[in-house]
């Protein structure tokens, strides 16, 4: 039996209400690539974090070969050999190549000048190893290269001497299936040197292509431990997912009313040939992953994005916004994902907070009435029954939930005939989960037009009525809520193969 | 992340103490501290009503300044070319009056030229985009150049007895000058706390994209924001060549940026944005005020004046910056 050259033994990490990792324990073998895969938030982040140095375990240790470290930093880290490879490299466009390459590393002669020479000799060397000294001159500027490119130096740049363990967080979620191709020819080159290699990836297909081992997490647990090949696509999604949909949800036939939003071909920067209808009474879910693309159709709808192709309407009115402020007098409301960033004015009170949406009902004349305005605030605060000492708080003391009731009351106050919520119940404990999401089907039994954009599958599959699937800036699929489940909703959202990376919106 | 992190300052209580404000107590005992010196260093003239008028007019061109800056300030901007304006609209006050022989034709067109000015601004900063400082920055010279450029750097005497009534006439004991900031002055305190754009403005200073979101036009409002900064700095002008009776391209209107910001920055104003009182920026002018006219009569040399006055803006600063830092904000 030999030493792992990395393990991690009984790691558990806490943020405030989020138990992060608990009791994971995991052994990286040298000559080993090891997939590590798990819905967002299942904690894979968290785990390179603590590997990295980045976050510190609140128990747990970790080991290198069989000695336990204390990573402390992010210099630690490095010191014994353990590199991540983020999702977007970070790479600096006016230095060359080679300078990117060997930054913080870079000799000088006489201690003061750049000894190019010596720079140059040891990329050309790289360069060679990787198979890439004709598209990528030691000399050259990095401005401009392609996202494959910039990460392979950021590889060559974990690779200087020490390196024993390489995680890639997502690295083929922006490469051609060319530069995959070419990724995992360099992956397979490290395993061979007998480099640790921990791949974290969504693509399932891949991950059975390249891994020796998949490491499943699930809610900051290591659900299961196996080598490939007693795993297929299948029993993947089945480990990552496999969690009880609780009742929180209480499904109500509604009666569906006419068509309130349509997009036909939106096609932004982001997305392409979006094409859907929301009825009013109907809950319509987007789900996909992380960087599928959802949030991106909100911001064409809101008009943060400006359309290239495609063609919006609202009430059957066509409707194309230039600003946020066309969304709001359209009818269009938005919870944005980001409460603090995005939706409150944390210093302000819970009245300005509601109000500012609502300037024409709360004044006269440009003149604020403020009777009218408390009023008004006071009543929308009171039926959601947000918990605050009074309207005057400000805002930033409230709870999570407390704080989402308010940007819920805020378009209460408006009442728009289209409602777009962009992960409504993040960072909100489960009580509070439970009360919006009464307050959602309420919403929709009133006669809203609901878009959810949800990556928690219990939510989505419990709230809409069917639901859209996003992948890499388009619709890959449609379910109905009866033929929705989680596996059906994660097979369209992960569904690998040449044909979407085809596909794919650059 | 935790909520206490993020939370703001509390809404001041209702009591007196909290409604003045703890930055106002502390800029009022400044304020008593420093007439309190000058008063004991120059009994015989500092208190007579003749040098509290004369502070009173000479802040008047700042106070105008100073109250438009808090509004430029809070709305997240900055705008260092106010005294470049004041020096451009007396300018194109003094050609235009020149120009008609009537003297409210010369008032209109400096209206207008302070303005257009702002607009610029405006539109240089949205549709640049350009940071604001550097945009600002930048038609500080420029706006300075035009002024100059009328009529090759020397200034233009206005005759008119209407204008020399506006610089010298009183109205129950008060020069009209100090009439027209008072005046101003509530005009601003209604507008900043009574009126949808003047709280829409407090959103757009205390995060732009949640005040886009919630569907507040904010390009025009920066723009609107930039001409009212400029049209604040033509009447400014107008002050200004009320009592010189002359278009000035640079005499008496440069540094006002300066002292204008200072001012604002003392107030009470956080250059991130969305903070700031006109009331404190006022005190803060009063300060400004004192300092200046105290350091006439107890002769520091003006070299002198000027490092007292940089280093009054960067302690203004940094006690801003340590309260931020203590309220967690």
């Amino acid at each position: 039996m030999t030493v792992p050259v990395v393990s991690v033994e009984g790691v558990s990490k806490r943020f405030g209400a989020v138990q992060a990792l608990r009791d994971v324990s995991v052994a990286f073998n040298a000559g080993e690539i090891t997939a590590l895969i798990g819905e967002n938030g299942a904690g894979k982040s968290t785990l390179m974090r603590v590997l990295e140095g980045e976050h510190r375990p609140d128990s747990g240790r970790v080991l290198v070969d069989g000695q336990p470290v204390q990573l402390n930093s992010p210099r630690a880290a490095h010191g014994s050999g353990i590199r991540v490879i983020h999702q977007e490299p970070e790479i600096i466009p006016e230095l060359t190549v080679a300078e990117n390459i060997f930054i913080g590393d870079i000799k000088a002669r006489g201690g003061i000048f750049l000894d190019r020479a010596d720079l140059e000799r040891r990329s050309l060397d790289l360069l060679r190893t990787f198979g890439v000294v004709d598209v990528l001159s030691p000399g050259q500027r990095c401005h401009g290269l392609s996202p494959a490119l910039r990460q392979l130096i950021e590889i060559m740049r974990a690779l200087r001497p020490g390196a024993r363990l390489l995680a890639f967080d997502e690295p083929t979620s922006s490469l051609t299936e060319d530069e995959a191709q070419r990724l995992f020819r360099v992956i397979r080159r490290l395993k061979a040197d007998g480099v640790v290699v921990i791949y974290i990836s969504h693509r399932l297909r891949e991950i059975i292509e390249l891994a020796d081992r998949c490491v499943v997490m699930r809610d900051g647990s290591r659900i299961a431990d196996e080598p490939i090949a007693a795993l297929d696509e299948q029993r993947m999604v089945r480990l990552m997912v496999g969690r009880p949909v609780s009742d929180l949800f209480n499904r109500k036939e509604r009666a569906l009313g006419p068509v309130r939003l349509a997009l036909e071909g939106v096609t932004t920067r982001r997305v392409e040939g979006i094409s859907f209808e929301v009825r009013a009474g109907e809950i319509v879910g987007l789900g996909g992953l992380v960087g599928a693309g959802r949030t991106e159709v909100a911001r064409a709808i809101v008009g943060l994005d400006p359309l290239r192709s495609g063609r919006m309407a609202v009430g059957g009115q066509p409707y194309g916004p230039r600003e946020p402020a066309d969304a709001v007098a359209a009818g269009i409301g938005l919870v944005p994902e980001d409460r603090k960033q995005e939706a409150l004015l944390l210093m302000q009170a819970v009245r300005d907070n509601v109000s500012l949406v609502v300037p024409d009902k709360v004044s006269r004349y440009g003149f604020f009435s403020r009777r009218r305005e408390r009023a008004l605030v006071a009543r929308h605060v009171a039926e959601l029954r947000v918990k605050t000492p009074s309207i005057e708080q400000a805002v930033g003391k409230l709870s999570g939930g407390n704080q989402q009731k308010v940007v819920f009351a805020r378009w209460q106050a408006r009442g728009p005939a289209v409602l777009i919520l962009d992960e409504p119940t993040r960072g909100i404990d489960v009580g509070a989960k439970a009360e919006i999401y009464r307050l959602i089907e309420s919403l929709a039994e009133q006669g809203l037009a609901i878009l959810l954009i949800s990556s928690e599958m219990p939510e989505l599959l419990g709230l809409a009525d069917r639901v859209l699937v996003m992948q890499s800036g388009r619709i890959s699929g449609e379910l109905h809520w009866q033929e929705a489940s989680d596996e059906a909703v994660l097979a369209l959202a992960m569904r690998s193969g040449k044909e979407t990376i085809e596909r794919r919106v650059s | 992340m935790t909520d206490t992190a993020t939370a703001g300052r509390e809404r001041a209580p209702a009591s007196l103490f909290g409604r003045i404000g703890a930055q106002n107590i502390s800029l009022l005992i400044a304020l008593v501290v420093l007439l309190a010196i000058f008063g004991a260093l120059r009994p015989d003239v500092f208190f007579t009503p003749r040098n509290l008028i004369n502070i009173g007019l000479a802040v008047t061109i700042l106070g105008i300044l100073a109250m438009a800056q808090t509004v430029v300030i809070v709305s997240g901007g900055l705008d260092i070319s106010v005294g470049s304006i004041v020096g451009l609209s007396t300018m194109v006050l003094a050609v235009a009056a020149q120009e008609t022989g009537s003297i409210p034709a010369g008032i209109l067109a400096g209206l207008l030229a302070g303005l257009l000015a702002g607009a610029v601004n405006g539109l240089i900063i949205v549709y640049g985009p350009v940071n604001a400082v550097i945009a600002t920055l930048g038609t500080m010279s420029a706006f300075r150049g035009l002024a100059y450029l009328m009529n090759n750097g020397n200034s233009i005497p206005i005759t008119g007895d209407s204008l020399r009534a506006l610089g010298i006439g009183t109205l129950f004991g008060l020069p009209f000058a100090i009439w027209l900031l008072i005046a101003a002055m509530a005009a601003f305190i209604v507008f900043t706390r009574e009126t949808v754009v003047g709280r829409n403005i407090y959103a757009l200073g205390g995060n732009p994209t949640v005040a886009r979101l919630a569907g507040i036009p904010i390009r025009r409002y920066q723009i609107s924001i930039y001409a009212m900064s400029g049209f604040a700095a033509a009447v400014a002008g107008l002050v200004l060549a009320s009592r010189t009776m002359s278009g000035q391209p640079a005499s008496g209107s440069q540094g006002l940026e300066l002292e204008a910001i200072t001012a604002a920055i003392l107030g009470g104003c956080a250059l991130q944005g969305g903070k700031g009182t006109i009331i404190g920026a006022m005190l803060g002018v009063l300060i400004i005020g004192v300092l200046n006219n105290g350091m006439i009569l107890t002769s520091v040399p003006t070299f002198y004046q000027l490092l007292a006055k940089g280093a009054l803006l960067i302690l203004a600063v940094i006690v801003q910056e340590r309260q931020r830092a203590r309220s967690g904000e």
